[in-house]
């Protein structure tokens, strides 16, 4: 298995090269080119309404400065009246970014100001509420841990199923066979793993091998090329994990699906099930079919227990039967 | 566990030729055999895992190998990441 990380800080490149990727967030950035490598520590934003005003008892400076409505009209009335002492102490804390939005443009002086103190400036034309919503879904996102896992991780019928097993067990193969029969391939040999909640998992593939399979016998595959844009998709989340493994004839294997087994990543616990690989075994139609009874599960029924229920009825009707013959 | 750290010497970096002779050499082991390259850590028996890394000449790289044949698996990785992987395959 992989190794966890903490993500540490996100430069601002990086914020608007993510930004650019989700497209949810029109970001454009006024002044601070060279600036570009300063690190964002936090995903808090922070409003500077009441620094603007002369109160930097409780100052949050390395938060993202994001200027409302409120703030920007502020600051163009004390720019008009040409009291600069709140604008001054604003630039001597060590500002990590100041955003405008609604597509306000940050009166002059203060640009030069912000040039001076190296805080580069961005624009958003989105409203300040939803700018704020998406700004720090996007940084949490992009803060939490990250892990990468050894496996494929396929979408069958909507479920994002992630295969592991030892190398050789047939995992990419299987992965294949599941895109012919029309799932889609998220990422293979690298999944990149990162928690979005405590419960919710996303996994996808690393850039340079995005959409690439390694078949043993056919080489490097594209899947994009091959079987077209349907067959692919860059991210899912990871609701089930298959775990192929040599059929042990030792090992005692779960013949009724009682069990519930559970895979950890990330302190996210995921439904386990162990597909055991032997000759004959065809391992894309058990995995189409744990991804129907996967849904079936969710939508309340449980094969297992309805099954075991309507047994129960029948011993206990067999009961009955027998003991009004003894008497 | 054995862990060693090695500078790639390949001039052409590990791209695939390098990178799939590499994966032959980690699955002859039935030790865990991972490569480590700044923050990505990989399976070495993957060859797409190690194509990923896109490692240069000059890189580093931590060879992490757990399992019955791990001392070997290491020494006989380190001697091949730091050949000159491309002549070795002409010769």
């Amino acid at each position: 298995m992989g190794r966890t990380e903490k993500v540490k800080g996100i430069t601002i490149e990086k914020l608007l090269e993510l930004t650019h990727e989700e497209d949810v967030l029109p970001l454009r950035i006024v002044t601070g080119e060279s600036t570009l490598h300063k690190e964002i520590s936090t995903y808090d934003i922070n409003r500077p309404g009441l620094a603007l005003a002369g109160d930097y008892d409780y100052f949050d400076y390395e938060r993202i400065q994001v200027f409302g409505r409120g703030e920007y009209h502020y600051l163009m009335k004390i720019v008009k009246k040409n009291t600069l002492v709140s604008i001054k102490k604003f630039f001597q804390y060590p500002i990590t970014c100041c955003i405008f939005s609604n597509g306000n443009e940050p009166p002059d002086v203060f640009t030069v100001m912000a040039v001076k103190a190296c805080v580069p400036i961005l624009v958003s034309t989105l409203p300040t509420n939803t700018l704020s919503t998406r700004l720090t879904k996007i940084l949490e996102d992009a803060f939490a841990p990250k892990t990468s896992i050894h496996g494929v991780l396929v979408e069958v019928f909507g479920v994002g199923i992630l295969i592991i097993g030892k190398s050789g067990v047939g995992k990419s193969e299987c992965a294949l066979e599941l895109i012919e029969r029309g799932h889609r391939l998220v990422a293979d040999d690298v999944v990149d793993i990162r928690p979005i909640s405590d419960t919710f998992l996303i996994g996808s593939g690393a850039k340079l091998i995005r959409h690439h399979m390694e078949i043993r016998g056919l080489g490097i595959i594209n899947i994009n090329h091959i079987f077209g844009v349907g067959a692919i998709r860059d991210k899912k989340q990871i609701q089930l994990v298959t775990g192929l493994e040599e059929w042990d004839a030792k090992k005692e294997y779960d013949r009724l699906g009682l069990e519930e087994s559970v895979y950890t990543i990330l302190g996210v616990e995921v439904p386990l099930l162990t597909i055991p690989v032997k000759p004959g075994r065809n391992i894309p139609i058990l995995i189409e079919t744990a991804a129907m009874n996967f849904r079936l599960h969710k939508l309340g029924y449980d094969t297992v227990n309805e099954f075991n229920k309507k047994l129960m009825k029948r011993i206990e009707e067999e009961k009955k039967d027998n003991g009004g013959n003894g008497s | 566990m054995v862990e060693k750290e090695i500078t790639i010497k390949n001039k052409t970096g590990l791209h695939a030729r390098p990178a799939a002779i590499l994966v032959q050499k980690a699955n002859e082991y039935s030790s865990d055999i991972f490569l480590e390259k700044d923050e990505d850590r990989i399976n070495a028996k993957s060859i797409m895992g190690v194509m990923m890394l896109a490692a240069a000449e000059g890189c580093t790289i931590k060879i992490i190998a757990s399992g019955d044949d791990e001392q070997e698996a290491v020494e006989h990785i380190s001697k091949l990441l730091e050949s000159d992987i491309d002549n070795e395959v002409k010769s």
